[in-house]
């Protein structure tokens, strides 16, 4: 199986952390108030965006297969949002040790993000049990794609209702990116193309691994094996 | 419904009938027009037939909404009313909801060690018990359906899928309202601190917006997990998560009624962010029902 985009992609991943990586260190200025601690934020928002983008973008991917039954979306969609949950895991280590390292908790009720992605990531936790539940491969899809359509929607509506609730007792430090320096905002940026690089270079290897698996049993069920 | 034979046929079919039945009309209506077109001749009177004509496709086009309607409609209340009868006759979810409910009440105040509570702590008691009694409903609405073959014999009947969705979600609410009717009342007389009187009138609201949410949620996520193998598992933990903006909007609204000292009056804005979230998710579950009731 030929796999011309994978190689380039890879490259350009470990090019553009390379810069990013090389800016964060060498490039940005240390963040008066927090100090190097700060460096964290390049690592920890980026990280975040692109995991709430991967479970919208998996929601759309489901809305894709709903509408032309290709069962190809749906493995897509299934890639994006399991991906997006390991790449979670990340949102949530870096954000309680920046929690931990700048207040001195290392949960934070008052910061309505990091609460709001608690919220999403539970609820996100139950794609795989739920999926995986049902034998039916093609009902399986389909109720897959209704819960990604589902928790897609919930994701910006959860954040509304979350930051309504929240009373700002925390200052929000570098929460808005619009404040940013020109220097920090060239480095976040780097830094959000970098992490969106390696999002789509370790879903196209696991879309890869996926469509050989499903290649390879067509073809050793042609030669007769099993 | 003015036509007899068309209630029976599947609504794919129906439109299709509606077409055939629509075009008798036509002919009665057509030769009118030919023969003033043919005797006024190319001029101002010409505008008559195509008036006419104009005025019956409307007749035909506004019929069809209403034969639609009409049956979805009938469709909810046969469903509904056999949704409430089985209730009725099984007693299965309503009564063992409200004693969770009562019993959760006696359980919170042993574990807080507390007579009475008021304010936030109030609110959120309240809340998290209907919550989590909702949940036992929740779980059970689509349970007879998926063991017994009622799915197979709503898919097998010519009607509109979503009269279910629309049906059960209204049962959910009924079961609500039901619970609510003893529940609110067994958590002013277990539990809370100031009378219930005076809370009463602002508590209405958010009860019925918090209900409207539930029944929206708790019915999409009942037929999406009741035919996979966890489904008492998966009710609860897809369903939580997605109520959790329901749960902030109603138990933020509520706490200042339930203040013993200086009780406040009910904010506008969470009633405002609980209407907006039941009608996109509402309108989510409209729009993705469909698809769980393919096979």
């Amino acid at each position: 199986m030929r796999l011309p985009g994978l190689r380039a992609l890879s490259i350009s991943t470990v090019a553009a952390f390379c810069v990013s990586l090389s800016l964060v260190f060498f490039y940005a200025p240390i963040e008066a108030e927090e100090g190097f601690l700060q460096k964290i934020f390049y690592l920890h928002v980026p990280l975040a965006i692109v995991t709430l983008a991967g479970f919208v973008i998996g929601g759309l991917m489901a809305i894709a297969h709903l509408r032309t039954r290709d069962q190809r979306w749906d493995m897509r969609s299934y890639v994006v949002i399991h991906m997006s949950l390991i790449f979670g895991v990340g949102v949530l280590i870096t954000g309680s040790l920046w929690a931990h390292a700048s207040w001195g908790h290392w949960w934070v009720w008052n910061e309505p993000t990091l609460v709001s992605f608690l919220i999403i990531f539970l609820l996100y936790a139950t794609y795989q049990p739920l999926r995986f539940a049902i034998e039916d491969p093609e009902r399986q899809a389909r109720y897959a794609s209704v819960f990604a359509i589902t928790a897609g929607a919930f994701v910006p509506l959860n954040f509304i209702a979350v930051r309504l609730s929240a009373s700002y007792v925390h200052p929000r430090v570098l929460g808005s990116t619009s404040n940013l320096p020109g220097s920090m905002m060239l480095t976040f940026l780097v830094s959000l193309v970098a992490m969106a690089l390696l999002f789509a270079t370790l879903c196209s290897y696991e879309l890869a691994a996926k469509r050989t698996r499903i290649l390879l049993k067509a073809r050793s069920r042609i030669l007769g094996f099993q | 419904m003015s036509d007899p034979t068309d209630s029976g046929k599947t609504s794919p079919h129906a439109a299709m009938s509606r077409d055939v039945h629509a075009r008798p009309g036509r002919p009665v209506h057509a030769p009118v027009g030919t023969t003033n077109k043919s005797q006024a001749g190319p001029g101002g009177p010409s505008h008559a037939p195509s008036a006419m004509q104009e005025l019956d496709e409307q007749h035909v086009r506004a019929d069809r909404p209403v034969h639609a309607q009409a049956r979805t409609l009938d469709v909810v209340l046969a469903l509904l009313r056999k949704e409430l009868l089985v209730e009725l006759r099984t007693l299965e979810s309503i009564p063992g909801m409200s004693l969770f409910a009562v019993t959760t009440f006696v359980v919170f105040h042993f574990a807080l060690n507390q007579d009475t509570v008021s304010g936030q702590e109030a609110a959120g008691i309240l809340w998290v018990t209907l919550l989590f009694a909702a949940m036992l409903g929740v779980n059970r609405l689509f349970v007879a359906d998926a063991d017994q073959g009622g799915f197979d014999g709503f898919l097998l009947a010519p009607v509109d899928r979503t009269a279910l969705l629309i049906a059960k979600a209204i049962a959910l609410l009924t079961y609500l309202f039901v619970l609510e009717l003893i529940a609110v009342p067994a958590f002013a007389l277990l539990l809370l601190g100031p009378p219930l009187g005076q809370a009463l009138p602002g508590l209405l609201a958010p009860l019925a917006l918090g209900d409207l949410g539930v029944a929206a949620i708790g019915t999409l996520v009942a037929a999406m997990v009741v035919r996979t193998r966890a489904r008492d598992l998966l009710g609860p933990m897809l369903t939580l998560p997605l109520l959790v903006p329901v749960v902030i909007g109603c138990a933020r609204a509520t706490a200042p009624l339930l203040q013993t000292v200086h009780p406040g009056g009910l904010q506008l804005r969470w009633l405002g962010t609980l209407a907006l979230y039941d009608l996109v998710f509402g309108l989510i579950a409209y729009a993705v029902f469909d698809f769980l009731l393919e096979d």
